[in-house]
């Protein structure tokens, strides 16, 4: 049975709300986080990037499964904010875990979809007995320009999956992907800050490929909506997620415990990892999910996922919530010093 | 600092990888190859121990004047600590207000960008420390004496 071993997810403890930005460009806060969804976001400290996003959501997967790091064969890290444009950030993660020399390692880039083509990727070494567990991590600390739409919702968090044949807690029913050339969103090679097509990233883009891919899964899988006690879908505000989740034929029951983008942000190549995390933190065995992520660029990968009986035997705690509960809120000025916004003049 | 000498101590500071000693039983960090009290009869006797990474604070200071590439922290505390296994080590506290840290208090290592050699340089990784339940921590204390009126 091949399958999720185990999970890990981590968030950063600041946050800064809507409103506190809007109020920076003096624009309606309110407005903005009903019109996005999205309440607040979360914030890395300055100490923290994608690769320590990563070890701790790995160790936390690590630990849960009581793996060691020589029983790992590969790591992929999907992420759109590497912070290295030159040098692997799943090296370092595997120093970080103990699982270096003996495996193979590489950084995926496909927008906030790198991740789950890191599960297809570990799922197909898994499958063909090339490895007996692969690590697939997605995680951002994406930024929005100063102003843009995008610095309401860009934020920062990630999880990973250990993918493996032994002690499986939600096996990995079937999984199939929609891809097309959709130039909805992209960053040149040396900019800092992407940009995006406005309204273009929606409806040709995001529902496009993620209704299209959710309903090519479940006529894969031979199910409808009503056979899944939950969907996580790609979320970068708080609204597309539930339009897109209706659309296929969900209810709020099912999709609201996957949803965080509302309290967290976008996390970007973390959004499907974090929102999976948070359900398999309560689900049963015998629950069946449904999980569709999105990159822009553009393409969907979408997974048919039931709990097993091995789940009820792992210590769950240091949940998804316990994360988002511990968020303590930053101002303006405080989030421009950790991000990086500040000019430091030419003694730095 | 030049790239090999941070590399040489990736495992030391990514894992808190020290020593054990097993002629006097003790814990050491960082890693050392010979162990002053038991002469050297402990060379040779000297193994790799993971620390867990759990520990308790014994002092720790607020620094306002950021040494250089802290300044995006100021102010932040730095904090001696004693490891559950017995060494003792000097690190950044973070994720929590730094006037709030107290002798006695719980921590546990976290995984952290420890600093950078420019810009364009690479990037140093490693430990650091936060509190365990800062919630559950009171207020500190006003630092204002008390005056007669």
């Amino acid at each position: 049975m091949n399958g999720i071993v185990s999970y890990g997810a981590y968030v950063p403890s600041h946050k800064i709300e809507t409103g506190e930005i809007a109020s920076v460009w003096g624009a309606d806060g309110s407005a903005w986080a009903k019109n996005l969804n999205v309440y607040s976001k979360s914030v890395p400290g300055p100490d923290e990037d994608v690769i320590t996003i990563a070890v701790e959501a790995t160790r936390q997967a690590m630990k849960r499964a009581n793996l060691n790091g020589d029983l790992i064969g590969a790591i992929y890290t999907g992420s759109e904010s590497h912070p290295y444009a030159v040098k692997p950030t799943s090296t370092i993660v595997a120093e970080a875990i103990g699982a270096t020399p003996n495996l193979t390692a590489a950084d995926f880039e496909f927008a906030c979809k790198a991740g789950t083509a890191a599960i297809q990727t570990c799922l197909g070494m898994v499958g063909d007995k090339q490895i007996d567990n692969g690590i697939a991590i997605g995680v951002d600390t994406s930024q929005g320009a100063p102003g843009d739409a995008l610095e309401y919702s860009a934020s920062a968090g990630g999880g990973a999956l250990v993918i493996g044949t032994k002690n499986v807690i939600a096996k990995i029913n079937h999984t199939t992907s929609y891809t097309t050339d959709t130039p909805d969103f992209w960053r040149r090679e040396g900019q800092k800050y992407p940009r995006h097509g406005g309204r273009f990233t929606g409806k040709p883009a995001f529902f496009k490929h993620v209704v299209s891919c959710g309903m090519m899964m479940m006529q894969k899988a031979g199910t409808e909506a009503k056979d899944y006690d939950y969907v996580v879908t790609h979320q970068p505000n708080g609204k597309f997620p539930i339009r897109a989740a209706k659309t296929l034929g969900f209810t709020k029951e099912q999709f609201e415990t996957g949803l965080l983008t509302p309290r967290i942000g976008n996390t970007y190549s973390g959004a499907v990892f974090l929102g999976l995390a948070a359900i398999l933190d309560i689900a049963k065995p015998g629950d069946r999910i449904l999980a569709v992520a999105y990159g822009s660029g553009a393409g969907s990968d979408a997974f048919d996922i039931t709990v097993t009986d091995e789940i009820a035997k792992m210590d769950r705690s240091e949940t998804v919530e316990e994360l988002i509960s511990r968020m303590k809120i930053v101002n303006y000025a405080t989030y421009a010093k950790y991000r990086g916004k500040l000019n430091m003049g030419a003694s730095k | 600092m030049s790239v090999p000498r941070f590399w040489r101590e990736l495992d030391t500071r990514y894992n808190l990888i020290g020593s054990y000693c097993k002629i006097t039983k003790t814990y050491h960090y960082p890693r050392r190859s010979f162990n002053p009290e038991a002469g050297r009869e402990s060379i040779g006797s000297m193994e790799d121990y993971q620390f867990k990474g759990t520990g308790e604070i014994v002092s720790s200071t607020v620094v306002h004047q950021a040494q250089t590439g802290y300044e995006m922290f100021g102010p932040y505390c730095i904090a001696i600590i004693k490891l559950d296994e017995g060494p003792q080590i000097t690190t950044q506290i973070v994720d929590c207000d730094p006037e709030i840290v107290r002798p006695g208090m719980k921590v546990k290592s976290v995984f952290r960008k420890l600093g950078e050699d420019s810009e364009s340089g690479i990037l140093h990784y490693g430990t650091k420390f936060i509190l365990n339940e800062v919630s559950n921590l009171e207020e500190p204390e006003e630092n204002i004496p008390d005056i007669e009126v």
